[in-house]
């Protein structure tokens, strides 16, 4: 009992740290929940979408993917050409979507193939190639429009005629042309999920009734007994006077979000998505019983590049903004900071842990300057501190997960030898 | 003689120059056992490569003779088509994945799969597992072989003896097999785990799929199979029935006597005699694939000792234990003094000198020149080669190169200078730097794996000379390591025979091939009546 709390510490210690630091964070911060909550509500919908599209190549043993930051390039190279002919609403944005989807393909595809030539460096090479396309991205837009390729308004371009300004104003365009489709309030919506969880998971208890252990039959009881709750929840906050009966909830995005974690969970119980399995755990072993390692690599790149391009567009739908030079650049660190605090490895990440993640890394995204100033008398320092958490947690993780090979070797090698 | 399954007629087959097979002809029959026995380079796994129309085959050039399943004529030029042909081999290695269950191995990249909506339209790759097809298929492979392992437990925590279960769960489970061949299964099993695979495999003959065994233990071949079959140096030695021989016969047909003296007798040589130099106690060394799991050992100063055995059985592990390459663990004593063990610099600090079986990886740095790699050792270790500015250590390149040039004319290394990189030059010219090197450690004990590997005649003879020469005149302790054994015989001492990571015992250069063969098989009971 004693070791097995002891291991459980060790395999999260990293989500468990964080989870102190949000609680402390939201303490220090001094701000009323319900407005962190309205702030981690938005910043949910905006991010969850890009962390999903790192899964795949994880499980496929390449790593965590920092060439999303292409996929992200894709998104914004059609959204700013598609903005200037005059894109607006839900048609402009999911004609954003469709004209991406080729594109990141294409960028996936090249990358994916570089990786291949690089096997066992994938993250390192994936991150300079990242480097590598935003020079090409800035070639584009610094130079190329308004020389040789047309743009559709000129008030897009730089005084003088060539290149993309700096900032693009989304609002009266394709900002929120997601989110504002269909929104609900808070308590309605916690009262359809607990009741849709609910329904399923006694459905599900019924039909495995028969062939379930005690401990699954205990877990199923406690899954039913969270989706109940959910809906308690959704129903007092309903009937009571409070803050987040106010807040709401953009739900074609939810969905977006839901289609694509469903998609993730599925695909691993497809054929494609075993070899994926297959492929990540051992290529050898995959190349010798047949498995095609190469074009399983690839396709897993080219399914995350496609799904960041797509993540991206929601971002930045929802942002409002679009930064010509800069909405790309840091997409991928703070994408994978956000898995790693969910608790996910450089060989292993589930959706529930990227849910989990982008909500701690936000949590402490929203109470850090706050809780720079009211600590430090400085907002800066809650700045400086989250910066450092990204990066941190990342440098983290890839020690962690080295150490841990290393151990793992060692530990071989003593018992080899006895 | 209906029954016969595959025949072999007058295989050869040639790598560049190299006969490694040369008409070899054998017949199996349907549902019998047939063991394959054979020294390492005896052509055995060629064979089976041909066999599977491994790539290896094809891309030298293909094999001559002809190839008979069911008695037509088959041309198996991929592994694909071995299969389709029902033709299934359990690797020595695993191939199986750690994370993956029992039964998701077992159907490695041949899932069972069903159709969803969405593979309708976009094809096959989309079709979802049918998990409990693949579980019920693989219970079933399973319950053929008598075994209780779960089909859904995970592969991670199983004992390595059912590994190799699942691996043969795996080629039953094609429905087609009707040949399997086991290449050295027993190696890496204890007895009675070895006992359990031996029923399974007399099981799955008694269901008619024909069995190719290759093995190294004696005593397996005559308690499981039918007919046995020797290869020595790429030739068929001898196909019989196993109910007319005996392991002391097979021992000797498969060590065979092919050995030149290279030292003739001395009158006043007893190295038996002098003092222990090197003492090992329960000695391991955790080398992959080369384990050494506990071996008892004195060296003599001034003798040329020779460590045998069959690959994969330890012998490799023993000098790289001793030099701190590997892992190692026990007592070792240098002239009476104990030995640091994981510790390289130790063991050259105590002038034990190196040259490894692994040229181009440990032993050589391939893209300097020649007497760069002749000093670098000398330069670490005694801080030779060295001179002193300032306060840098800097390469007296001078006296390198100087030493180089006596070195190029001692060993008649052929090359265009000392400053040509040693990667062009020939295998031979390698080794000759690499003992080079270890020379001018100026070792009192010089370890040598494989020296004559892959090089040709010629060189092989210089290479011997040199070392009898090293140990006569500076009365340099030798352990020489080779899987050849005739090699060894030439001009060793004493010789000692390591199996299973164990000292099986020390042989006399000129005992029986039928005692050497039965040593590096384990045994060393010899059945009195028939020397």
């Amino acid at each position: 009992m004693k070791t097995k709390t002891r291991d459980l510490l060790t395999k999260n210690i990293v989500t468990i740290v964080f989870v102190i630091l949000c609680i402390l964070g939201i303490i220090a911060s001094q701000q009323p929940l319900p407005f962190i909550f309205k702030e981690l509500l938005t910043r949910v919908g905006r991010n969850t979408f890009l962390v999903l599209a790192l899964i795949i190549p994880v499980i496929a043993g390449m790593g965590l993917n920092f060439g999303i930051t292409i996929g992200a390039m894709a998104a914004q190279i059609v959204m700013i050409f598609a903005i200037s002919y005059g894109a607006t609403g839900f048609g402009g944005f999911m004609l954003c979507m469709v004209l991406s989807t080729p594109i990141a393909a294409l960028f996936g595809y090249l990358t994916g193939v570089v990786l291949n030539k690089t096997i066992g460096q994938e993250m390192i090479t994936s991150m300079i190639l990242g480097f590598f396309a935003n020079g090409l991205y800035q070639l584009l837009f610094l130079f190329l429009v308004g020389t040789v390729l047309p743009i559709g308004n000129e008030m897009y371009l730089i005084p003088g005629g060539v290149g993309v300004v700096n900032t693009i104003d989304l609002k009266g365009n394709l900002m929120y042309a997601l989110d504002d489709l269909w929104s609900l309030k808070v308590p309605t919506v916690l009262i359809i999920a607990g009741a849709i969880c609910t329904a399923l998971l006694v459905w599900m208890q019924m039909k495995n009734k028969a062939t379930q252990t005690k401990d699954q039959k205990k877990a199923s009881y406690a899954r039913i007994g969270m989706g109940l709750s959910l809906l308690v929840v959704g129903l007092v906050l309903n009937f009571t006077t409070n803050m987040y009966r106010f807040f709401d909830v953009p739900m074609i995005t939810a969905l977006f979000i839901i289609l694509i974690a469903v998609f993730n969970i599925a695909i691993f119980k497809t054929k494609m998505g075993h070899d994926f399995r297959t492929v990540g755990q051992d290529k050898h072993i995959a190349h010798v019983s047949g498995v095609n390692v190469e074009k399983r690599r690839v396709l897993s790149i080219v399914i995350s590049t496609v799904l960041a391009a797509w993540g991206q567009i929601i971002f930045l739908q929802n942002l409002g903004t679009l930064n010509t030079y800069g909405s790309h650049v840091q997409i991928s660190t703070f994408a994978i900071a956000a898995l790693l605090i969910g608790g996910a490895s450089v060989t292993k990440a589930t959706v529930g842990q990227a849910v989990l993640g982008v909500i701690l890394f936000h949590t402490l995204f929203i109470v850090s300057p706050m809780a720079g100033k009211n600590l430090f008398g400085n907002a800066q320092v809650g700045e400086y501190f989250r910066t450092f958490i990204a990066y941190g947690v990342i440098g983290l993780s890839l020690g962690l997960h080295a150490w841990k090979t290393f151990a793992a070797q060692q530990r071989k090698d003593k018992i080899d030898l006895e | 003689m209906n029954n016969i399954m595959l025949e072999l007629k007058e295989i050869s087959k040639l790598y560049g120059e190299n006969q490694v097979l040369n008409k070899v002809s054998f017949s199996v029959e349907k549902g019998e056992i047939l063991c394959l026995l054979g020294e390492n380079g005896a052509g055995k796994s060629t064979l089976m490569n041909i066999l599977f129309g491994m790539p290896v085959i094809h891309s030298t050039g293909g094999y001559a003779g002809e190839i008979l399943l069911d008695g037509q004529v088959v041309n198996i030029n991929t592994p694909e088509k071995a299969m389709e042909l029902g033709i299934g081999m359990v690797h020595q290695e695993f191939m199986l994945i750690p994370g993956f269950t029992v039964a998701e191995n077992i159907k490695l990249n041949r899932e069972v799969t069903k159709g969803n909506p969405i593979s309708q339209v976009f094809g096959k790759d989309y079709r979802t597992l049918d998990y409990k097809t693949m579980n019920r298929d693989a219970r079933e492979a399973l319950d053929k072989l008598e075994i209780g392992i779960d089909e859904y437990a995970k592969v991670e925590g199983l004992p390595v003896g059912y590994m190799q279960f699942i691996e043969i769960a795996r080629e039953i489970d094609k429905k087609n097999i009707r040949l399997l061949v086991f290449d050295e299964p027993t190696a890496v099993l204890t007895e009675s785990e070895a006992d359990n695979l031996i029923k399974a495999m007399k099981h799955l003959a008694a269901q008619g799929i024909a069995i190719i065994f290759i093995t190294h233990r004696l005593d397996e071949v005559t308690a499981c199979s039918q007919h046995v079959v020797i290869l020595r140096d790429g030739g068929l030695v001898a196909a019989k029935k196993t109910s007319d021989t005996n392991t002391v016969e097979l021992a000797e047909l498969m060590v065979g006597r092919k050995i030149e003296k290279l030292v003739q007798n001395e009158e006043n040589r007893n190295v038996e005699k002098s003092e222990t130099i090197i003492s090992m106690k329960n000695f391991k060394v955790g080398m992959p694939g080369e384990m050494v799991k506990g071996i008892d050992l004195d060296i003599k100063r001034g003798e040329i000792i020779g460590i045998g055995g069959l690959a994969g059985q330890g012998k490799i592990g023993v000098a790289n234990g001793l030099m701190g390459l590997f892992p190692a663990s026990g007592e070792v004593t240098l002239n009476g003094e104990p030995l640091v063990l994981n510790a390289p610099m130790a063991s050259l600090k105590k002038k034990l000198a190196f040259v490894s079986e692994d040229r181009k990886g440990v032993g050589l740095l391939l893209d300097e020149p020649i007497d760069l790699n002749i000093a670098i050792t000398a330069m670490q270790v005694k801080d030779d080669f060295l001179k002193k500015v300032v306060f840098f250590n800097q390469i007296d390149e001078a006296k390198v190169k100087r030493h180089a040039e006596e070195m190029v004319k001692l060993f008649d290394i052929r090359c265009t200078g000392t400053e040509q990189k040693t990667r062009r030059l020939s295998g031979g010219n390698q080794q000759k730097v690499c003992l080079a090197r270890a020379i001018t450690l100026e070792p009192e004990v010089l370890l040598v794996s494989e020296p004559t590997r892959g090089i040709d005649i010629g060189a092989k003879k210089l290479v011997l000379d040199t070392l009898i020469e090293l140990n006569r005149k500076k009365n340099m302790t030798i352990i020489m390591t080779s899987s050849e054994l005739a090699e060894l015989r030439s001009i060793c001492d004493r010789i000692a025979i390591v199996s299973e990571g164990k000292l099986v015992g020390v042989l006399k250069p000129d005992d029986s091939d039928a005692k050497y063969g039965l040593y590096m098989s384990g045994k060393t009971d010899m059945p009195g009546e028939v020397l």
